[in-house]
């Protein structure tokens, strides 16, 4: 129980989150859509880590979610430099037209 | 001593490498001075070697320098065994190989690969030595392969020649067979008597006879009939000479071929004790002799007469080992490395003044063009001949005397044998040296004798083929035979002539008898009548033609056993190898060609459907775990 409140929802939360996350990434075509569904992924676990961390009173966890946290804040930068890169050569950010390694 | 030893051996290598590895950059005379060098120094070492032994305890001296092959029972040392045997050998190897080493300068000056052979040929020294010096069978078999390897570069010196490569293989696989025998026999004696090395062989009663002991002795022979050139492997001897001319007079008539004799004599107690061992090596020896006589008495190429001849001639002493007589035959080892490398380097001589023509049928008159070289050969031709007092007769007449105490056959197998001998040689000295000149004008003019520094060593060589049978003067006349004298530690069962002097004196009588009719015979036939070889292959009799033809051995040799791995290797080539293999391949790669397209229609290029199969095997895999 934290705070009264038991920790099935904080799991059903960030299974709820993750698996929006998920299908966001597989079913969107648009490159900047999916990189908030992996936000919203990385999040969902974020949370989860918070729970549990306060449910054992151990802070191990919530040290867990700044690297997190951190390591998404540089893979946004880059992921967001890659687009840019993506969006001058083929004039889009549709990840369906990005398909030329299949040939 | 194990100094001078280890100094006799390797200078020749050091020569070898030093103008293998450098030879292009020195001066001509350089490598000449380094290559004759090392072995005349090797040859002053080895008369050292040779006066020091006769002062050591029962004349041996066994060296060992370290241990090479030690493996359960087998302990093979790296050493060397300096005896009677081996210190004459070692005289004869150096010496004779000194003098043609001198020689070759003269005669190989306008070759390109000047530097090349004479680093082929200190390395053969190198490994003759090590043949007769090693003091295991072992060591005997590095240097027999090492010698083999040899003779195979220097064969195929002129290696732009199809024919002399063939030449140099046909040795080489020849050699292969009877190395197998070796290599057998080996086994056997190691599994027999229990070790390899002499010191342990030569301890009384170390051999005795079991019934193992034939098989070694014959398994040993077979490698001897390939390295010395026996019926049935002697077939490559003739073709060796496509090498260069002082090549086959050091290899393939002073040293290398003789390896086989030595061999059987280092063998001696094996051979003593087994009779069918011993007739089966006379029996060989006995027609081979005979055998390759007949077939030289009808060569016209001067290199190939005297390569049936030096077939003979060892045909001669093998003979002589059948009826146990092994001193005679390294007596005979010894006089015949000096009148048949010293027939080799003056049918050199007359190859040079002809400007390369080895064609008797060209030749004739050249004795007033060439007359140091006609001189030595005449001494030479009478010496093989067996006309005393020159060196041939005493060791042909020593080695036939114990053949006919031994066995009478074969003893007159030895004496046509030689009275053919004396027939085909001086045939070869009547067409080469008498008559008239029959290669043209233009080839008249260019006839000369040769350089002196190919004349010298032809005189010394005959100087040794005149006083050579000092060695082993008979005691028939009062004489001490010291060859067979000094050899008496080698031997483990002597035999002594039991003859009376009145029989010795009769069967000296019929060989000289014999000698000489033969030379009239070819006198009277090549001289008087003037009677020439034919040129065209059409007016031989039949008789004629077959021996023209060398009995068909070869092509007898060609239908039995290449034709059928010829046809053996068809059969594999279009069966197994085009059916099998090639199917076995093909279907291989047509399977992994079928499932690529296949799998390859997975990969649509959706980024989303990647991850979506990413996270399907996320799940499963995850939901696998307990």
């Amino acid at each position: 129980m934290i705070n009264g409140i038991s920790i099935d929802y904080f799991i059903l939360l960030s299974a709820v989150l993750f698996t929006i996350g998920a299908i966001g990434v597989m079913a969107r075509r648009n490159s900047i859509i999916i990189f908030m569904c992996i936000e919203l992924m990385l999040n969902a676990v974020n949370i989860l880590l918070v729970a549990f961390s306060t449910l054992h009173q151990n802070a191990e966890g919530q040290v867990f979610v700044f690297f997190v946290m951190t390591v998404a804040a540089a893979e946004v930068s880059v992921g967001l430099a890659i687009l840019t890169m993506i969006y001058r050569n083929i004039k889009s950010i549709d990840t369906n037209l990005l398909s030329n390694l299949k040939d | 001593m194990a100094y001078i030893l280890l100094g006799i051996v390797l200078l020749p290598l050091l020569g070898s490498i030093i103008n293998g590895l450098l030879g292009k950059k020195l001066s001509k005379s350089n490598v000449a001075t380094i290559a004759s060098g090392s072995i005349g120094l090797s040859f002053v070492l080895s008369i050292i070697a040779f006066i020091q032994l006769q002062s050591a305890e029962n004349r041996v001296i066994n060296v060992d320098y370290y241990k090479w092959v030690v493996s359960g029972m087998l302990d093979v040392p790296m050493g060397f065994w300096l005896d009677s045997l081996s210190s004459l050998y070692i005289l004869v190897i150096t010496g004779v190989g000194f003098l043609i080493h001198v020689y070759s300068i003269g005669y190989m000056h306008e070759d390109d690969g000047f530097s090349r052979y004479f680093s082929y040929l200190n390395l053969f020294v190198f490994f003759m030595l090590m043949l007769v010096l090693g003091n295991s069978y072992v060591t005997m078999f590095v240097g027999w392969e090492g010698v083999g390897l040899c003779s195979y570069l220097l064969i195929g010196f002129w290696f732009k020649n199809h024919a002399y490569n063939d030449a140099a293989k046909k040795a080489f696989i020849m050699n292969r067979i009877g190395d197998l025998g070796f290599i057998l026999g080996m086994a056997l004696l190691f599994i027999t008597y229990g070790s390899l090395n002499y010191a342990d062989l030569n301890k009384p009663g170390a051999i005795t006879y079991t019934s193992a002991t034939t098989a070694i002795a014959l398994l040993l022979f077979l490698g001897a009939t390939g390295k010395s050139a026996q019926i049935p492997l002697y077939t490559w001897l003739p073709d060796a000479m496509a090498g260069p001319t002082p090549v086959s007079a050091l290899i393939h008539a002073a040293t290398m071929v003789t390896a086989g004799i030595y061999m059987v004599v280092r063998s001696n107690a094996i051979y003593s004790l087994s009779e069918t061992a011993s007739l089966v090596v006379g029996i060989v020896g006995g027609v081979t002799a005979l055998w390759a006589a007949i077939i030289a008495t009808l060569q016209f190429d001067i290199k190939k007469i005297l390569a049936y001849s030096t077939v003979s001639q060892l045909g001669l002493m093998f003979l002589g080992l059948g009826a146990n007589a092994y001193s005679s035959s390294v007596f005979h080892v010894i006089t015949h490395a000096f009148f048949k490398a010293l027939l080799f380097l003056g049918a050199g001589s007359v190859i040079h003044a002809m400007g390369g023509e080895q064609d008797i049928r060209k030749m004739g008159g050249l004795s007033k063009k060439i007359p140091t070289t006609y001189l030595t050969m005449l001494i030479a031709t009478i010496a093989i001949s067996g006309i005393p007092p020159f060196s041939g007769f005493f060791s042909k007449d020593e080695i036939l005397a114990h053949v006919y105490e031994y066995n009478k056959g074969l003893w007159a197998l030895g004496v046509i044998a030689s009275m053919l001998t004396a027939f085909y040689m001086f045939r070869m000295l009547f067409l080469t040296f008498w008559g008239y000149f029959r290669g043209g004008s233009e080839l008249y003019k260019h006839l000369h004798e040769s350089p002196s520094v190919m004349t010298i060593p032809l005189m010394i060589l005959a100087v040794l083929s005149v006083i050579g049978g000092l060695l082993g003067l008979p005691e028939l006349i009062g004489a001490k035979n010291w060859i067979g004298h000094y050899l008496d530690n080698v031997i483990l069962i002597k035999t002594y002539l039991g003859l009376s002097h009145s029989i010795e004196w009769m069967l000296m009588g019929i060989a000289v008898a014999g000698a000489v009719a033969s030379i009239y015979f070819a006198y009277q036939l090549f001289v008087i009548n003037g009677v020439l070889p034919v040129e065209d292959e059409a007016e031989l009799k039949w008789w004629q033609k077959i021996i023209y033809h060398k009995f068909y051995v070869d092509e007898l040799y060609d239908f039995i056993i290449r034709r059928p791995i010829d046809f053996l290797g068809k059969v594999v080539d279009r069966f197994f190898e085009k059916m099998v293999f090639n199917g076995i391949n093909d279907s291989i790669s047509s399977i992994t060609l079928f499932l690529g397209e296949w799998i390859r229609k997975i990969h649509i290029g959706n980024i989303a459907y990647y991850i979506m199969a990413m996270t399907i095997s996320i799940i499963v895999i995850l939901s696998m775990i307990k």
